[in-house]
């Protein structure tokens, strides 16, 4: 238990009379994919933030890689190692996409206090961020402005933005969605090589894609973690297709 | 990143883009109007025309200033006549205690006044910074209004002081008697005063896109744009903020020490809040966020308060026309009707 990369415990929000995170407690291990999937408002977006600290929790802790981040901003967050990528998209849209993924190599190398340099013919911020994004298959969009993309484009972006941060683990929210089937099959082969180097935290309602990737999943209910386990167990699990699988998806 | 500071000679010359070219070659234009002005004004022995050019860019270095922390870091700041104020104090009240040889703010064991420009300059730069660091860290947990109420109650603050200190003559104000000296210069030539302010807003515009180009620079961008990102990709967006508000405000203080030299006089009025509005008015009348935005204000808003002012005391209502027209109209001010929209990478 204590090599895992990501840890939280006893996690709880609520919002009003909503619970929205139930005491929740799971880890993220090196080298795996961990799912968590749920239904439409099951609170996995609340968790995330509460993880990347965009979202202070009411109780609970959290460990990136033996170190707690409980009292850390979300910048210090992302420096320790949690890249993430939103649900909504979240990029500066009037730059390129090349300068999104800039500004993540810029703060890995801690430089932002630098007031002279052009960055713009600074190779030491654009090549790292060009292997990203070749690595996403993006190269050929490296000049466009975010604006233009389309939604699926714009998550790989952001995927792109949290690799450049070369994490310690990866925050997904729901990366497939809005790609179309071409994008999710290149998406998922691309995310199968992917952990080896960084362990993946996933949400993602396209079950043929979580159960393709997932080493491991839990089934978040009304902010309750419900099940844990291989995606075999909860393929199986009664309470899993009651709750979730029978109905609203396929 | 925005494209639009592109004029330096190698930026000149390397831009490819007719766009750019353009963008560069007005501001250049805008440069080249206020040299020529000064300089046919001089030498037609128009005084006046040439304060009334180095009155342009003195507002114009203000403007700069003030669209560091409004058009590039999205901090609409409605209290910068503070640091304009401050700095215009810092050259009065050296000016006195030079005069009267009396060390700095009458407390021993300080320096003595002084008459020298540099120092008096790297004083208002020091202190305006100092605080705007201050004022920055009080008012950037707040945004929207709030910061435009907060920076303005901290400007009002120091106005009120400022009126209820009698040494530096209170709400009379403070004359120069005999303006700064530098060097071997003779400031009092008003051309010589022209150029050195000249020299100093091509500095501060140098230096201003140099830094917007930087990596600072592009943090600061992403701050504006998107602080979420920012902070997604681990730069804390607050001391990129606040490192520009100081900024910001040291260059609208340096503004403010010429200007007090330009009029020989520096009173309350420069601590004003009508101040405040009136540099805000300038960045937004030349282009919020246009490295020369305030250079193409600064000249429209002189003109027209010497022009128009002359021919109606209501010129201000002409000028709120003329604001509006560009709120509605024109979003990139005057500097984006010329040059057309900014380019971003
Ligand atoms: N800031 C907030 N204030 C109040 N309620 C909130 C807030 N954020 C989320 N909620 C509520 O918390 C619940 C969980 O929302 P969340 O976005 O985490 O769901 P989700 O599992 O990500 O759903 P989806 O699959 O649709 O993305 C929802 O009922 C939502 O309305
Ligand atoms: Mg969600």
């Amino acid at each position: 238990m204590n090599d895992a990369v990501l840890r939280i415990q006893n996690l709880n929000k609520r919002f009003g009379a909503l619970h929205a995170t139930k005491d929740v407690s799971f880890n993220v291990m090196p080298g795996e994919i961990h799912a968590l999937i749920g239904p439409n408002g099951a609170g996995k977006s609340t968790l995330i933030a509460q993880i990347a600290g965009t979202l202070p929790p009411d109780s609970g802790t959290l460990w990136l890689d033996g170190q707690t981040l409980d009292d850390l901003s979300v910048a210090a967050r992302a420096r320790q190692g949690l890249g993430r990528s939103f649900q909504v998209s979240s990029l500066a849209e009037s730059l390129s996409v090349r300068r999104n993924v800039m500004m993540a190599v810029q703060a890995l190398q801690g430089t932002s206090f630098r007031f002279w340099t052009p960055v713009n013919s600074d190779t030491s911020l654009r090549e790292p961020a060009e292997a990203v994004l070749e690595q996403m298959a993006l190269s050929h969009r490296a000049d466009t402005q975010v604006a233009e993309l389309s939604h699926g484009e714009r998550r790989q972006v952001e995927v792109a933005c949290a690799l450049a941060l070369k994490p310690k683990v990866l925050l997904l929210d729901e990366p497939m969605a809005g790609l179309g089937p071409e994008g999710t099959a290149k998406l998922t082969t691309l995310l199968e090589t992917l952990k080896h180097q960084v362990p993946i935290l996933l949400i993602e309602h396209d079950m043929d894609a979580v159960f393709r990737l997932a080493d491991r999943i839990s089934v978040l209910v009304a902010g309750e973690v419900i099940a844990h386990g291989t995606s075999e167990t909860i393929r199986n699990d009664p309470n899993v297709r009651e709750a979730y699988l029978g109905d609203d998806h396929a | 990143m925005t494209q639009s500071h592109t004029l330096t000679a190698t930026g000149l010359a390397r831009t490819t883009r007719f766009r750019l070219d353009r963008e560069g070659w007005i501001s250049l234009s805008l440069l080249l109007i206020l040299v020529v002005g000064a300089t046919v004004a001089y030498l037609a022995g128009e005084r006046f025309f040439v304060n009334l050019a180095s009155r342009m860019v003195i507002i114009a270095l203000a403007g700069v200033g003030l669209n560091l922390a409004l058009g590039f870091g999205g901090m609409v700041s409605f209290g910068h006549a503070a640091y304009f104020g401050l700095g215009g104090y810092v050259a009065g009240i050296g000016a006195f205690h030079a005069f009267d040889m009396t060390p700095a703010l009458g407390i021993p064991f300080l320096p003595n006044g002084s008459d020298q420009m540099i120092p008096l300059w790297l004083t208002a730069i020091a202190l305006c910074g100092l605080l705007a660091y201050g004022i920055g860290r009080l008012s950037l947990g707040t945004s929207g209004v709030y910061f435009i109420m907060i920076t303005l109650a901290f400007a009002q603050m120091i106005y009120y002081f400022a009126i209820s200190w009698p040494t530096y003559g209170g709400e009379d104000g403070l004359p120069i008697y005999i303006r700064n000296q530098l060097w071997g210069l003779n400031t009092n030539n008003s051309l010589v005063f022209f150029f050195l302010c000249f020299g100093l807003l091509v500095l501060a515009l140098s230096f201003c896109h140099r830094l917007l180009g930087s990596r600072f620079g592009a943090a600061l961008t992403m701050a504006r744009l998107n602080p979420i990102r920012l902070a997604t990709s681990g730069v804390e967006p607050r001391p990129i903020k606040l490192m520009a508000f100081v900024i910001s405000g040291m260059i609208t203080g340096l503004a403010g020490a010429l200007f007090a030299d330009l009029n020989g006089f520096v009173g309350t009025s420069m601590l004003d809040w009508h101040r405040s509005g009136e540099i805000m008015v300038i960045v937004i009348l030349g282009g919020v966020g246009r490295l020369y935005g305030p250079v193409a204000g600064a000249m429209l808003f002189v003109a027209m308060e010497f022009w128009l002012g002359g021919l109606t005391e209501y010129w201000q209502f002409f000028l709120g026309l003329v604001l509006l027209a560009v709120v509605l109209f024109a979003r990139g001010g005057v500097f984006g009707l010329l040059a057309g929209r900014s380019r971003h990478e």
